[in-house]
């Protein structure tokens, strides 16, 4: 049993399409091609002509993390923000719109990146890119969308955050683990920063991040590349592009040379874990290396029954519910490492640490097995079979590399980078990651706990 | 100041006819005799297939409740030779995913195969399915899971309003508790149990089947075959229908938390009604998803007082409801009650006027062939419509049933459904004035 810890047709062409000698269409494979505009929007198109459908998404290379000090949650809250008016649509049209053509629409705020996407047929593609131009550079903001909206954004971080103690703990442990960077901030905001969030302070992230050079269009679906390129160049081509857009220059962590430890106890806890995370190199461009040995590592480690730390804690020594290691590295800064070890009743906090420093111990000393190393491999080979079935998944992940500081000639080189992993590299790399003077240990506990 | 716009909008929403999904369905019967519902799509090497059986964890039998949840989460812990390690990295060796689930009408298994694995695959699926180790240390190792996740529910405020809100609505009934039962039930449950519940839920006479992507006719049908022929012909009889017994009014779940959590509900329509589409129609514009509804437009954007709300029908197979949820801060959830009680009444008294009829309608119309898109989600539609009993060509006349309700019709059919005097709500968490 998996067990997891809760933590949610052509467009005929009205009008002759400028086609510029420099908006090459490149094609990568027989589903992905890319081309730019002039103004430096990127645009990724994926087909799939299976289904008359097309999803329609723009990701700007802006997150929380880009936000100043003491606006948190600005980004997100912009992100609410631009389904209000705009100088040609009222608040709320734009997805009345949407759904009117029978789409459905949304958008997703992270700390690299903002996105807004529609699911609409695909002859209703070009509705979609004038209107999401149009808001990309247009909103027209009340002081009355900024009170209400606010409202919504504070119930937002009561569902999310204040009413769920795994949270609240992920939020400290994130704080503790990052002394310097914004990714210690939550991408929600802190409460009392988002409570005094104003009019000026989204204006000014929006005309600082909403420009063309600074967002990549995503197409994917029942669409061809020359299609998109038309209707791109009709309604993003003759947005200008923000000619002041610095960079993405974040303050960067320094050396850690403390481990840092938590106990967070809240009553509304039934089930006490513990939870280790290491500061990790993320991928970056043309040097994903370290990065796919770390993924290796973490799936070897601790993804699924026959992982490593499963082996020990639940099959053998029977004192872990549940263990597991993950690592993210699809990051524009760096990233995290993580260990969780849930145990048995009557196990304590204390003990169940010990195990997971026992377990890693001995999974660092242990030669890896080479029958797993190909098992993770070959599924890994079967879930890109796997991942062509849904495109909306693969326009997902294109866009969070995009916006995360990689190509797609990093995103298609991926798998051969993972597939030349060998053992040495992923205990290199296991070895430099798994340092405690650059890791929170927290504790999650009832307060009941504590004591023992 | 960067500015560029189109002004045609207006033009491109006078929306032309929607889409015809385009979805070949075969209904095929294997040499033994099953039936499946099999769309043949050879553009990507590999299969979805689902199984599901009607009864699902309202089978559990008394004083048994989680049996059936518990006994669905064994099934790839080990079979014939292989214990619970050895199986999934059968699985993995493959590349296949099979996923096992329970739900109050269901058990279902939800499978993917890349084709040049398929005979492994599903060897391995058939002795999951039909020989089960169900060994002792598999059942405590993950009854142990399964106690844990109860003990969180009782400490979260969705799962506790969900858990006060099905009492009061089927009591006794297995609607009435949650179907991973209680940790005194779960505790208690024994091998032979799960032995049991397997028997009783896993039988030839209430399964469906499911299989989309690269496989043909004759090749699906041999499949079926070699995967179910070994299960029993029939297993335990279905539960009886239950009727909602729901006390109109608040009952407040007292509980420390900074937001509560509010479910409501009453009694609602049978999916077989012939009025059902027009409920449906009906509950979209007070409640669907997305952000055009009714309760979304006051309670949130006019208001803030929630970050989201919704409501719905839920017609089940032995009991229908009018549900909806919604969550506020303490000292705003009596606020967002009261919108949605006058929203409840607006609707019932006045009905919904012709524009939001046309409006919902153009939605629903087409959003509709949307979904078809994918051997998973395609194969996990065509389970629901046989488990629902619809047509074979129901895809093709669904749009035509929501296109032919009519604004007389849909006011009549509100009346009957919206009961503003019958509508309950279950709050958890501290709120403040209820």
């Amino acid at each position: 049993m998996r067990f997891g810890l809760r933590m949610a047709g052509p467009v005929l062409a009205l009008l002759a399409a400028p086609i510029s000698a420099f908006a090459e269409i490149t094609r990568f494979d027989e589903q992905v091609s890319t081309f730019d505009l002039d103004n430096g929007m990127e645009v990724v198109v994926i087909e799939d002509h299976r289904a008359p459908v097309v999803v329609h998404m723009m990701w700007y290379r802006a997150g929380s993390a880009d936000e100043q000090p003491g606006v948190s949650g600005v980004a997100h809250f912009l992100e609410h923000l631009l389904f209000k008016a705009t100088d040609n649509m009222e608040a709320g049209e734009f997805s009345k719109t949407v759904a009117a053509n029978g789409g459905s629409d949304n958008a997703f705020t992270s700390y690299d990146y903002t996105a807004y996407f529609q699911r609409v047929a695909s002859d209703r593609l070009e509705l979609m890119m004038q209107m999401e131009a149009d808001r990309m550079v247009n909103l027209r903001l009340t002081e009355a969308d900024i009170l209400t909206e606010r409202e919504v954004i504070i119930e937002e971080r009561n569902q999310r955050t204040e009413n769920d103690p795994n949270a609240l703990f992920g939020e400290q442990a994130s704080a503790a683990l990052y002394m310097n960077h914004r990714y210690g901030v939550p991408v929600i905001g802190w409460r009392h920063e988002m409570e005094t969030l104003e009019l000026p302070d989204t204006l000014e992230y929006y005309e600082q991040f909403y420009a063309p050079n600074n967002a990549i269009l995503i197409v994917a679906g029942d669409v061809t590349p020359q299609e998109v390129k038309e209707m791109a160049e009709r309604h993003y081509g003759p947005l200008k592009a923000n000619p002041d857009l610095e960079p993405r220059a974040r303050p960067q962590e320094p050396v850690h040379n403390v481990e840092r430890r938590l106990v967070f106890e809240d009553p509304r806890v039934s089930q006490p874990y513990v939870r280790r995370s290491y500061l990790a190199p993320e991928r970056d461009s043309e040097d994903q290396k370290t990065a796919a040995a770390l993924m290796l590592g973490a799936n070897l480690l601790g993804d699924g029954q026959t992982s490593f730390m499963t082996q020990k804690l639940q099959f053998e020594d029977k004192t872990a519910v549940f263990a597991t290691a993950y690592y993210r590295g699809t990051s524009l800064d760096d990233t995290s490492f993580t260990t969780i070890v849930v145990p048995v009743p009557g196990v304590s906090l204390s003990e169940a640490e010990a195990q997971m420093d026992a377990v890693l111990e001995e999974f660092m000393e242990t030669p890896i097995d080479q029958a797993h190393l190909a098992r993770i491999k070959s599924q890994m080979r079967a879930s890109r079979i796997y991942a062509k079935d849904n495109v909306q998944g693969l326009a997902n992940s294109y866009g969070r590399a995009l916006t995360s500081g990689l190509t797609i000639a990093d995103i298609l080189a991926w798998p051969d980078v993972v597939e030349n992993i060998t053992e040495e590299d992923i205990k290199t790399a296991m070895r430099t990651v798994l340092n405690n003077k650059s890791s929170v240990t927290g504790w999650l506990t009832s307060g009941r706990e504590a004591a023992q | 100041m960067k500015r560029f716009f189109l002004s045609v909008l207006t033009v491109v929403t006078l929306v032309a006819a929607p889409l015809r999904a385009d979805v070949d369905i075969q209904e095929i019967s294997s040499p033994m005799g099953f039936k499946a519902w099999l769309v043949e799509d050879h553009t990507h090497p590999f299969m979805a297939l689902r199984i599901g059986f009607k009864g699902g964890a309202s089978l559990d039998r008394p004083e048994k409740r989680g049996a059936v949840s518990l006994m669905m989460a064994l099934l790839e812990e080990g079979t014939g030779d292989l214990d619970a390690r050895e199986f999934a990295r059968e699985v993995d060796e493959l590349a296949a995913s099979f996923s096992f689930d329970a739900s109050g009408d269901s058990v279902s298994i939800s499978a993917r195969m890349l084709s040049e694995n398929r005979d492994a695959a599903i060897a391995l699926l058939k002795g999951a399915l039909t020989a089960p180790s169900f060994e002792q240390s598999a059942i405590d190792r993950v009854r142990g899971q399964v106690v844990s996740i109860i003990g969180s529910d009782l400490k979260d405020p969705d799962a506790i309003a969900r858990t006060a809100f099905n009492a009061a609505a089927f009591g006794d009934h297995p609607y009435g508790s949650a179907l991973e039962g209680t940790l005194e039930s779960v505790g208690a449950l024994t091998r032979e149990d799960i032995l049991n519940a397997h028997r009783d839920t896993m039988a030839r006479d209430r399964v469906f089947i499911s299989a989309v992507g690269d496989i043909t006719a004759d090749e699906l049908g041999a499949l079926i075959d070699d995967l179910l022929a070994d299960l029993p012909e029939t297993g335990a009889a279905m539960p009886e229908r239950v009727e909602v017994a729901l006390e109109p009014g608040v009952t407040v779940v007292e509980y420390d938390t900074p937001q509560s959590v509010a479910l409501f509900g009453h009694r609602g329509i049978k999916r077989d009604d012939p009025d059902f589409f027009a409920a449906f129609i009906a509950s979209t514009i007070l409640g669907g998803g997305g952000f055009e509804s009714r309760l979304m437009d006051e309670v949130r954007d006019k208001r803030g007082l929630t970050y989201g709300v919704y409501s719905y029908l839920s017609p089940r197979e032995h009991a229908e409801m009018v549900l909806g949820q919604v969550a506020s801060a303490n000292d705003r959830i009596g606020a967002a009650i009261e919108v949605i009680k006058d929203e409840w009444a607006r609707i019932a008294n006045e009905g919904v006027t012709q524009e939001e009829l046309d409006a919902t309608k153009t939605y629903l119309t087409g959003a509709y062939p949307l979904r078809f898109d994918g051997n998973a989600p395609i194969a996990r539609i065509l389970m629901g419509m046989q488990m629902g009993e619809l047509p074979i060509d129901y895809i093709n006349t669904r749009n035509d049933k929501v296109n032919e309700v009519t604004l007389e019709h849909i006011n009549r059919v509100i009346k009957e459904v919206y009961l503003p005097d019958e509508l309950h709500f279950t709050v958890v968490g501290k709120p403040d004035g209820l």
